[in-house]
């Protein structure tokens, strides 16, 4: 019974009714009102924090030298990686038929594309002067200047831009068909109209449905490994500098282990609150949860190996540097952060092993909620006690965050949760069509 | 020919609509369309006029955005603004792997959604079919099967006693 992937005697027609209901009904609960609030108000200190920014400067920021980057380039991957769940979900799972993936790939898509539109955020406030950011961008200009193609933060910005538009159109082709079932259920002719018009008049014929769905597998292709090269592409910020503690070719794949590690992590705060308020528990089982805590491990084992091996790296290699950085991490300034994002990713998993624990509710939120401060911790170490700690002792000063670093990291935390508030009540939070798929395979099963 | 867009049948299931379409196929009718609210598979098999598929613009897309990327690195890297460093070849292909790769699949995903779109003959947002009674259930948990009345020789009479015939919950006249 309940490791059933679809619990509950649904049909194609209440299947579709209770998930376009949530839209087209708007149960407002005070504590959605609550929380809208909240976020609003954390979004307001990210736009004033900005504006302040860009008045002043980024010395409003813990940022100097010899840490020019601060908790911009760490909230920039941290939220990269926390995006990426989303695909993965979308893409490697329909790849790989696992079917369970119906109930869940529409939130975690909405889920990467906020997630990755913030990341992109902040290496555009982080650049100083963030009105020429469009010099990234080749275009036959008036200083007769192109990116320098070989470096890593030009790839950035191809890698993220390219993410954050394959992203999108994944999520509006997979929205096209229940934007016409909203047309065709919502009462108003406003709200048929802008359905409709976002729906491109879709009517399910058999022939659009063949393109349709060549074109959403041929889209999880194509995602599934642009997944893998963003985050990789990423560490290559790092790991092409020669900086010890950056200048490591475990980088790209340790990155992409994190980044799913923690985007899981936040599928299970996501889904965990909202299959409760929305009364999703028939399609949001614990077979989910089950799934998504094996995965969480899978990838936090991953990550740990990642740990073993720098640490393993930097002895082995000789290299005094990397000797000097492995051990301030773990003695230094830094080490208190370092011991605790060990805990929190490698030591708190490994509850996942016990089946209990994977079918518990509550345990699977703070774990996700933990596995989250462990993961933004990580990318913490990796980016500031390297750069505070290089190759000359007379130039080594740690970063120190100011209150407006703290204030526009939770600022971007508001903005996620507040566009995420706002989703539930526009758009259907799970893919009816799928949903519908997921009860004709159901019936076939039990016949 | 007649003037009306087509008769259409209302089913209840994926498995009638299947059978249905099985049987127009059978009967030679011509200007079928059948329409569900989630893919049934061997529907589109069962129809008339082999769709062509996105695969195609898919492929020549990722072609496109990669040598067209990798162009763009190689021109400005080489032909428009060389920089010799040390002696470095200017056209470093390794490091221009990244955008280049970055290029393809973009391109070839704008080029999967365009082909679907354009393919589907979308966006369309008026069409007869939507003042059709009932058909705002295709959406939801409604099989429908129309034979169009814009093919030759078409008989509404015989459409009608065609689509009774396989026993659906209605037949209804869609005006174009």
């Amino acid at each position: 019974m309940n490791s059933q992937v679809l619990r509950g005697r649904w049909g194609y027609a209440s299947v579709t009714d209770k998930i376009s209901d949530l839209v087209l009904r708007r149960p407002t609960h005070w504590l959605w009102a609550l929380g809208f609030g909240i976020a609003g108000t954390l979004t307001l200190v990210l736009l004033g924090g900005m504006v302040w920014l860009f008045a002043v400067g980024v010395g409003i920021w813990g940022v100097n030298i010899p840490v020019a980057w601060g908790f911009a380039i760490v909230n920039f991957v941290w939220w990269i990686g926390i995006g990426h769940a989303g695909t993965f979900i979308s893409a490697f799972l329909l790849l790989l038929r696992q079917k369970w993936r119906n109930s869940i790939n529409r939130f975690a898509e909405a889920m990467t594309l906020f997630a990755a539109g913030i990341a992109g955020l902040w290496p555009v406030l982080h650049l100083g002067r963030p009105w020429f950011f469009y010099w990234l961008v080749p275009y036959p200009d008036v200083m007769d200047v192109w990116p320098q193609w070989r470096s890593p933060l030009v790839w950035d910005f191809f890698a993220i831009s390219t993410y954050l538009t394959v992203s999108l159109l994944f999520w509006y082709v997979g929205l096209i068909p229940d934007l016409a079932t909203l047309r065709d259920r919502a009462h108003g002719a406003w709200r048929r109209m802008v359905y409709g018009f976002f729906a491109l008049g879709w009517r399910g014929e058999a022939r659009h449905w063949a393109r349709f769905e060549s074109a959403y597998l041929l889209l999880a292709g194509l995602a599934a490994p642009l997944v893998i090269s963003v985050h990789s592409i990423v560490s290559l910020d790092f790991a092409i500098g020669n900086t010890p503690g950056y200048h490591s070719t475990i980088f790209p794949p340790y990155f992409v282990a994190g980044a799913l590690f923690c985007g899981f992590a936040m599928v299970l705060v996501i889904a965990i609150p909202m299959r409760r308020f929305l009364g999703l528990e028939d399609f949001i089982t614990i077979r989910h949860l089950d799934n998504a805590a094996k995965i969480l491990l899978a990838t936090g084992l991953l990550v740990a190996y990642g740990y073993a091996m720098e640490v393993f790296t930097a002895f082995y290699s000789g290299d005094k540097y990397e000797i000097a950085i492995a051990l301030d991490r773990m003695k230094g300034f830094y080490a208190p952060v370092y011991w605790t994002l060990l805990f929190l990713n490698v030591v708190v998993p490994q509850v996942l092993w016990w089946r209990r624990a994977r079918r518990s509710v509550a345990t699977l939120f703070v774990i996700g909620i933990l596995v989250n401060i462990g993961m933004w911790l990580e990318r913490f170490m990796i980016v500031e006690s390297s750069l505070a700690h290089d190759f000359l002792p007379s130039a080594w000063r740690p970063f120190i965050p100011t209150g407006w670093d703290w204030a526009m990291l939770a600022g971007s935390v508001g903005l996620f949760a507040l566009l995420f508030l706002a989703f539930v009540r526009v758009l259907p939070a799970l893919s009816i069509f799928e949903m519908r798929e997921l009860v004709e395979e159901e019936k076939e099963e039990a016949r | 020919m007649s003037a009306l867009y087509g008769v259409m049948a209302e089913l209840a299931d994926e498995k009638a609509l299947l059978a249905a379409a099985h049987e127009a196929r059978d009967a030679g009718w011509a200007g079928v369309e059948a329409y569900s609210p989630f893919p049934v598979a061997g529907l589109a098999e069962e129809l008339e006029g082999k769709p062509l598929g996105v695969s195609v613009f898919v492929l020549l897309g990722g072609i496109l955005g990669g040598a067209g990327g990798y162009f763009l690195q190689w021109y400005s890297a080489v032909i428009s603004y060389p920089i010799n460093v040390g002696g470095r070849p200017l056209n470093s292909w390794p490091e221009f792997i990244p955008v280049a790769f970055e290029m393809t699949v973009l391109f070839a995903a704008l080029a999967a959604v365009f082909a679907m779109i354009v393919g589907n003959g979308l966006p369309r947002l008026r069409h007869p079919l939507f003042d059709a009674p009932h058909f705002d259930l295709a959406t939801r948990n409604r099989f429908f099967l129309c034979l169009r009345g814009n093919v030759e020789d078409f008989d509404e009479a015989r459409a009608h006693a065609f689509l009774e015939s396989l026993e659906p919950l209605r037949v209804i006249e869609v005006a174009s």
